[in-house]
């Protein structure tokens, strides 16, 4: 009998849909593949064995009665620690929310659910977002499958490793400056972070409410399509959701196709920084969309210079606010409190001992940002910037369909190389950050492994707003063309562990 | 804490009141104003609560749209601008009583600005009180500190937390400095809050008791010496709740604020809190340095773009505001200025209006509520309208009067019954007896009882002197224990005895 693990999602869903393999026997041989290799790994804070065999029976039980299934019916996905899921824990890799069990479910939880998509657990990930490594994680690090001494990337490291590891098909990731693309592209997965405002934000836990974005991760195109799918589309509980309809993205995927494709590469997107190999399979990558038939157009954003500096004004500012509500209260961690403090005092205390220290770093940053006197000149021109960044997008799609870079400047690094270099992890972002800043869709798509370390290297392909179907079309083209060339899929050279 | 306080009349003659007004009034929406919970009042603590209003992590707000309808119509009730793009704002603090520690307020995007509402003083002038802005927000939740002296937090033991009133709408309306007002500043502040009461009210978008909280005012107050133009350092006392402690807590204060100056002192920039058994303020907590809100636009709700078309519609639907109602009033029931001053200085006019409106006339609708009810209600010292009458039933009253059921005797005794709980007027004249005898057989007997019974006086009347008809009226009066028609017994007395009326 096949691993049923090692399927991709759109297989999965047909093997279930044509009675090959009952949802429940796929669940379970994930659930023994996490038992498994999951020690090593770490991927998974919390699995919901119970929750997700119930889910996986019901499915079961829907085909049985001859019921029709969804296109992702009884797949099996990993659903990042942010979004809250009702009686199951939910922590966003943090101390303050130890324990804490949810009396809701986020409304992508609710989709996912009436998808009859199967949640394994919750994956592993940078405290509240923040960081490039899940190493910020209160809960321990992850580890890259590709070599579990490196990082998986972040914030959501879990997500992406459990897809590499092949503990599950699907993943839901977070992308506030690019932790849904930067783990796909160090662990050779594809990841997307649609369009800001198309997936709902309501119970994914808020970091930075201007740019935080819910997204598939997958590890094929038309399987993140298919996920993209299944979680976009309005919600009237969160006012910053698109009210439009979700872009033909499984479609798209379906019709990998650039020819006469104009594909933009962006000037600023290279340069000092930038390892060699993956310089050297970036460009690779432009060569087959070359001979795809896309026309290459080169571009300059003089503007993305400054995305950096803007995001750790912007993100932080909003962080340090959204993260004023834990108090010790109400939910979570309460630490101090022996009767002989005040409330103030033992907010003080839960904070202290509830936030790790980049967390505590950035809601320093934010709070100073915003103060008065500071703001016109911090907050107020990162906003400033951002209007210069949505401009430059603006006027680069005006002659091209889609720009691509490199999704991060280099492959994986040892867990505990940048620990206490804040400034080298935050360079891990340097080219994800401007579609945050923007709103636009991105997707990072593998194109190869660098040949000095042998190590994924991503492909970021960035589409306007709402033209989330172009990154299908082009990433699903540029994943046909090194198959073709490659003679299989990059994980298959992942390590089994 | 007690302060020396100069004379009233010797603070205004040194100093010149400027004062700032910020009243707070909840919104009467069904629901909270990013969330579906209920906002009615009473219920169990924490019954009316859900991820949103306790902010839960991942839980984002939705605008209340009846929230913003209500905030544009108060916006142009009040002449003010209504913006045509504005963000909420988020309004950054710790505070246990709420869930998000930040408000979602607005800042330097107000939905209504430049504005102004005339108020008339309680000898008809009117003032005009310039309003700043008029913004949006959501309440905080409930503290209630135990074990502490004074239910503050100061001593307290420990705290409860209710937040069924997080997220309740509030709309805050803050004036532009009121100048000018002079010795009359205390009355201002009081005729403002009041005629802002009104508005709300007439404009249904609360019930703004300020003895429920629905209403809350902040005043602020400041004292420069005659001809100084710079404003002097303010203190601001904290939700002051009845019209009546808005005048003292404005009088107490200029009269502290003087007697700091005068001796040589500076006044500190606090907040203060106002004490309704001796109408004094004490220290809150001191602004050392202005508190760092850290404001910035709300990330998790669009701006607001009321379009222009929507604001006409909501202007054009306005109902009549309470200044032109009551001119209309004062024209349709023909009574002078002074005279509608004290209709209004008595709260007595929707308490007329509505006893019109059950049937009785103008004139003697306002008779009985300015007359023998304002009566009671001062004995008594209670509002007009808390007195356990209503007015369909003092329209009865008045119907049996023109209809010659009652005289005003009668008529006194019946209000009395009703006052005193005996039921609604008829079962008063029923069960008391109070008809007049309109039976002429009765009456003519009774008027030949009086006759017989004083013989002398009615010799004087045949003999032509009318003006002794009054004693054998009386006498009328007395037999039929006060239920006679007095006009119809004078020609009943005067036919008997031949005289001609
Ligand atoms: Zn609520």
């Amino acid at each position: 009998m096949t691993d049923l693990t090692r399927l991709n999602a759109a297989e999965t869903a047909a093997t279930i849909a044509s009675g090959e393999a009952s949802a429940v026997e796929v669940t379970q041989a994930h659930l023994d593949r996490i038992g498994a290799v999951d020690e090593k790994v770490h991927a998974f804070l919390h699995v919901d064995t119970e929750g997700a065999l119930k889910a996986a029976k019901a499915v079961d039980d829907k085909r049985a009665a001859g019921e029709k299934l969804g296109p992702l019916a009884g797949v099996p996905l990993a659903l990042k620690d942010i979004f809250t899921t009702k009686g199951v824990p939910t922590t966003v890799g943090s101390k303050i929310l130890d324990g804490w069990i949810p009396p809701y479910d986020a409304t992508l939880t609710t989709r996912l659910r009436n998808a009859g998509i199967v949640i394994l657990g919750k994956t592993n990930m940078d405290e509240f977002a923040m960081g490039s490594s899940t190493e910020n994680s209160a809960y321990g690090p992850t580890g890259n499958p590709w070599d579990l001494t490196r990082i998986p990337g972040g914030s959501g490291g879990g997500s992406a490793a459990a897809l590499a590891s092949f503990q599950a098909p699907l993943a839901i990731g977070t992308d506030t400056g690019g932790s849904i693309r930067q783990p796909a592209a160090v662990t050779g997965t594809v990841g997307v972070k649609p369009t800001y405002g198309a997936v709902s934000r309501y119970g994914m836990v808020a970091f930075s409410s201007s740019l935080d974005q819910g997204g598939p991760c997958a590890r094929t195109v038309l399987d993140a399509a298919l996920l993209h799918e299944a979680i976009a589309g309005h919600d009237p509980m969160d006012s910053t959701s698109i009210d439009a309809p979700v872009p033909p993205v499984v479609e798209a995927a379906r019709n990998g196709n650039v020819k006469g494709l104009r594909v933009g590469v962006v000037k600023e997107f290279s340069g000092e920084g930038y390892q060699a190999g993956v310089v050297e399979r970036f460009n690779g990558a432009v060569e087959l969309l070359r001979e795809l038939g896309a026309e290459i157009v080169e571009l300059s954003c003089p503007s993305f210079t400054y995305a950096l500096a803007a995001y750790y004004l912007i993100a932080p500012s909003e962080a340090s606010s959204n993260l004023a509500r834990f108090d010790g209260l109400r939910y979570g961690i309460r630490v101090g409190d022996d009767g002989t403090r005040s409330a103030e005092e033992v907010t003080a205390l839960t904070r202290e001992a509830g936030f790790g220290p980049e967390v505590k770093r950035r809601i320093m940053l934010g709070t100073y940002a915003l103060s008065s006197g500071y703001y016109d000149a911090y907050y107020g021109s990162a906003q400033k910037v951002r209007t210069l960044i949505t401009r430059d997008f603006e006027r680069s799609f005006g002659s091209v369909d889609v720009i691509i870079s490199p999704t991060t400047p280099t492959t994986a690094f040892p867990i505990g190389e940048r620990a206490d270099d804040p400034m080298a992890m935050y360079l891990a972002d340097l080219c994800t950050i401007p579609a945050n800043l923007a709103g636009n869709s991105a997707m990072s798509v593998p194109c190869g492994l660098a040949p000095e370390d042998g190590l994924p290297v991503g492909l970021q392909i960035i589409a306007p707003a709402l033209a989330d179907d172009r990154l299908y079309r082009v990433g699903a083209a540029v994943e046909a063309g090194f198959i073709a060339r490659w003679g299989h899929p990059l994980l298959e050279e992942a390590p089994t562990l | 804490m007690t302060h020396d306080l100069v004379s009233y009349e010797d603070a205004l003659k040194a100093y010149d009141p400027v004062m700032g007004l910020e009243v707070h009034v909840e919104l009467g929406t069904k629901t909270k104003m990013f969330c579906g919970c209920s906002t009615a009042l009473g219920a169990e603590p924490n019954s009316q609560v859900c991820p949103v209003c306790l902010g839960l992590p991942g839980a984002l707000p939705v605008v209340n749209a009846i929230g913003v309808e209500s905030a544009i119509k108060i916006g142009l009730a009040l002449n003010c601008e209504i913006a045509e793009w504005c963000r909420f704002a988020r309004k950054n603090y710790f505070y246990p009583d709420m869930p998000k520690n930040f408000q979602t307020s607005q800042y330097d995007e107000p939905i209504a600005f430049n504005g102004y509402l005339d108020v008339s003083l309680e000898d008809g002038e009117v003032f005009r009180v310039q309003i700043e802005r008029a913004h949006m927000e959501e309440d905080t939740g409930k503290s209630t500190h135990v074990g502490g002296a004074t239910g503050r937090i100061h001593g307290a033991t420990y705290s409860l937390l209710d937040y069924n009133r997080a997220g309740i709408p509030l709309i805050e309306i803050v004036t532009k400095p009121i100048e000018g007002a002079g010795v009359r500043a205390p009355e201002v502040a009081k005729a403002y809050v009041a005629e802002l009461r009104e508005l709300i009210k007439a404009l249904g978008v609360s019930e703004a008791r300020m003895e429920m909280g629905q209403m809350r005012c902040d005043v602020n107050l400041s004292l420069r010496p005659h001809g100084e133009k710079k404003l002097g350092t303010r203190s601001e006392t904290k939700n002051v709740n009845s019209l009546r402690s808005v005048e003292r807590a404005a009088r107490y204060e200029i009269q502290r604020h003087a007697a700091v100056l005068s001796s040589g002192g500076t006044i500190v920039q606090e907040t203060r809190h106002f004490h309704e058994e001796d109408g004094s303020t004490t220290p809150g907590r001191i602004k050392e340095e202005a508190e760092d809100y850290r404001y910035f636009p709300e990330p998790d709700l669009v701006p607001i773009a009321p379009a222009r078309e929507w604001v006409e519609e909501l202007r054009a639907g306005l109902p009549e505001l309470p200044s032109v109602r009551r001119k209309r009033l004062q024209e349709d029931w023909g009574i002078a200025d002074h005279e509608m001053q004290s209709v209004l200085n008595a709260g007595a006019i929707d308490l007329i209006v509505a006893t019109i409106e059950a049937g009785a006339d103008a004139a003697s609708a306002r008779k009985w509520w300015m007359g023998e009810l304002a009566r009671r209600s001062n004995e008594d010292g209670v509002e007009l309208a808390e007195l356990p009458i209503t007015p369909a039933q003092v329209a009865r009253v008045s119907a049996l009067v023109s209809s010659g059921d009652l005289n005003d005797k009668l008529a006194r005794q019946v209000i009395e019954g009703v006052l005193a709980g005996e039921g609604d007027p008829d079962t008063v004249v029923e069960k008391r007896g109070l008809k007049v005898v309109s039976d002429e057989g009765a009456l003519g007997a009774a008027v030949d009882e009086a006759i017989a019974a004083n013989g002398a006086i009615a010799d004087k009347i045949r003999g032509g002197n009318l003006a002794a008809a009054g004693a054998l009226i009386g006498a009328v009066m007395k037999i039929t224990r006060g239920q006679a028609d007095a006009k119809r017994v004078r020609e009943l007395v005067l036919e008997k005895l031949g005289v001609q009326g």
